[in-house]
Formats: structure tokens, sequence, C-alpha cells
């Protein structure tokens, strides 16, 4: 973080989600959206529908989505590569206009990975031909907007690869 | 044991205005119902996920009849949705399993266990408040008036005859009458704004 200019703050996240509109968060935990969590809770407009694995995140959506509501998928990008085959029939198949909010476990902005869940995620959404959009810091926040954008008028799954932990499993140390 | 169509033929008048996802039961049930723009049968988009979007459209839709007849294939490639189906709790969803201990889009192999998992007690333990299994026709027909007047979500399994495709996937005829994106469209204009 020392080398990140303000860093990236949960409440971001959450302004471009009202801003989007979103109806509901289609989540299953991890440590770079972990204090998120508590700040989705207290807002009013926001469902969170919890899942135990991310490959249901995307049916979900699904669902979700071709019954009028908008929602946005968070997950880590080791789930997202677990997902392959669901986000491929349930969000591209169906033509289901929706931003992922991963959560790059492994990133680092040097370009060295401490896990083998980085090395494998850029191309990984290669493979699927899935836009993405790397956002470490709130100054790149406006990229969260773009996806959207994209989502919408592409009618297909857009990622926004969260590259940075939010600091917030003690939120007294935040 | 029954035959899937001689349920959907059961289920059908108590049916009402409900949106319908017919599961891997769609080639018996567009047959069979009378409101084909409140139909919504996906084929396979990708198998395990069909509870997960039903799940999803009833959250979107909370003042519709959700009602899913998924196979117990799909529940044992995706089982954890059920936790998240009894925690998000929509009344509105109505959940049957069509229960036939085989792959039979595959060949008819059986699946896991096939002769003893006991999928209402699993959806029992996962949360939902009321479960049913049925193994006859006679009992089916006569609780589904019962089971479609409470809240959701209820949860039922039928033992139903295994219906084997043994013809390579390249030569199947496609027993849709419309496209996907097609029924979505329709369900989504008979369902009007959210």
């Amino acid at each position: 973080m020392a080398d990140q200019e303000g860093g990236f703050s949960p409440e971001t996240i959450l302004t471009h989600l009202k801003a989007n509109n979103v109806t509901h968060v289609v989540w299953l935990p991890d440590s770079e959206t972990n204090f998120l969590y508590t700040l989705m809770q207290a807002e009013p407009s926001l469902t969170l529908v919890p899942m135990s694995r991310e490959g249901q995140a995307f049916s979900t959506a699904a669902g979700l989505s071709v019954g009028g509501a908008k929602p946005v998928i968070l997950i880590q990008n080791t789930g997202l590569m677990e997902s392959g085959d669901s986000m491929r029939g349930w969000a591209m198949g169906m033509n289901i206009p929706v931003v992922l909010m991963v959560g790059y476990r492994g990133w680092t902005r040097h370009g060295v990975d401490t896990d083998t869940a980085a090395t494998y995620t850029e191309h990984f959404l290669h493979a699927f031909g899935i836009k993405y959009y790397l956002v470490e810091s709130d100054a790149d926040s406006d990229r969260i907007a773009v996806a959207f954008e994209r989502a919408e008028r592409t009618k297909q799954p857009v990622a926004v690869l969260i590259g940075d932990e939010f600091h917030g499993f003690n939120q007294t140390g935040r | 044991m029954f035959q899937t169509l001689d349920m959907f033929k059961a289920f059908a008048p108590f049916r009402g205005n409900a949106v319908v996802i017919p599961g891997r039961g769609g080639r018996h049930w567009i047959n069979v119902s009378d409101k084909p723009d409140r139909d919504v049968p996906l084929g396979d988009p990708a198998m395990g996920g069909h509870a997960s979007f039903a799940l999803g459209l009833a959250l979107a839709r909370p003042n519709e009849k959700i009602i899913l007849f998924d196979s117990e294939g799909d529940i044992l490639m995706n089982m954890g949705a059920l936790p998240t189906i009894a925690e998000m709790d929509p009344k509105n969803f109505y959940h049957f399993v069509l229960d036939n201990g085989v792959y039979a889009t595959t060949g008819g192999q059986p699946v896991p266990n096939a002769a003893n998992v006991q999928y209402d007690v699993i959806a029992k333990g996962s949360g939902y408040q009321n479960t049913y299994a049925f193994d006859n026709l006679e009992d089916f027909t006569n609780n589904i008036e019962e089971i479609l007047s409470m809240p959701g979500p209820v949860f039922v399994t039928m033992k139903v005859a295994p219906e084997i495709e043994n013809v390579p996937i390249t030569q199947r005829v496609r027993w849709q009458k419309k496209t996907r994106d097609q029924t979505i469209a329709d369900m989504q204009k008979d369902l009007g704004p959210r």
C-alpha cells in the first residue's frame, strides 16, 4: 500500500455499486473484499446473496438479471477459475450484462506474483474473451464505471480485477 | 416411480399463473403447458445451475410464483445452492426435483449412490422448512395443491422413470419450440417491468 497513492477504499466500490443501480451482490468472501462486506450489509439498497461455490454466482446472477434486477458478482480469482463452465453457459451464453468484481489474489504491481492464482487469472479471462479492468487504488476507480457501461452495451460479463487487499480484517486498525 | 409426463399432467391444473422452469423435463412440459410465455425451458446452459437461476429469478420477482423442475444430477453437481436458497428464504419459490437415478442424457449411467441419496433430507438439513418425497403419482397428485398453496421455499423430490438418450449429441433433435433469447424475451414481456 505504501507505494500506491491513496490506496483503494471499500467505500469507493460501494459508491460505484450505488451509482450503477446495483440491486444484488452475489458473492463469496475473500480477503480482498472483507471489509466491503460490512459496508454492503449496512446499505439498504443492496441485497447480499451468499454463495458456497463461485460457479453458483453466474446462474444466480442470470436469474436476477432476466428478472429485471441488477446483480454484481463479487468473488476471488481462484473462484473465477472454478466457474468456467457456469460463466460460459449462464452468463456469456445467456447474454447477461454483469460486472464481476474479482479479488486479484497474489497480484503485485511489481509484476511478481505471489501465488499461481495471480499467474493464471488474466490468461483465464483472455481464454474466454472477457474484457477486464485493473483497479489498484481509488484513482483507478473510474474503470469500474467503464466496466458497467461495457457490460450493458455488450450484454456480456466484464471483470474488474481488484489489485489490492482491503485492510479491514480489524476495523479498528483502519 | 412414475412417468415425468404423467407428473406434469397432474401438476398442470394447479400451475396458476406461475413462471415454470421445466429443467430437463422441458421436452414434456412444453406440450402440456397452456402458458408458454411463462415457461422458461432453457435446456442446459451449464449443468448444476438451474436451482441458482431459479433463485435469482425468484428474488428479482418476489410477487411472481417461480416453479423449478430440477434434476438430482443437477442437485448433486451444485448442492451448495441449497443452503443459499434456504437462507434467502424466497416465499415464492417451489423447488421440484426429478430423480431418475441416472444421467439420462449421457446414456443412463447411475448418479453417485443413486439408490440411497435422500434429497428431501438434504434439503431439510440445508434449511428448507417444507420438504416432500414422492415415489408414486397418486401421492403426488393428492398433495400438489397443498404444496403450491404454502409459502416457499418448498422442496419436493420425486422418483421418476429414466428416459435414457443414447443418440449422439450432434444427432439429437432439438425439442425447444423457441430460441433461448426468445424464451427470455417472451417471459420478460409477459411479466412486465420490475
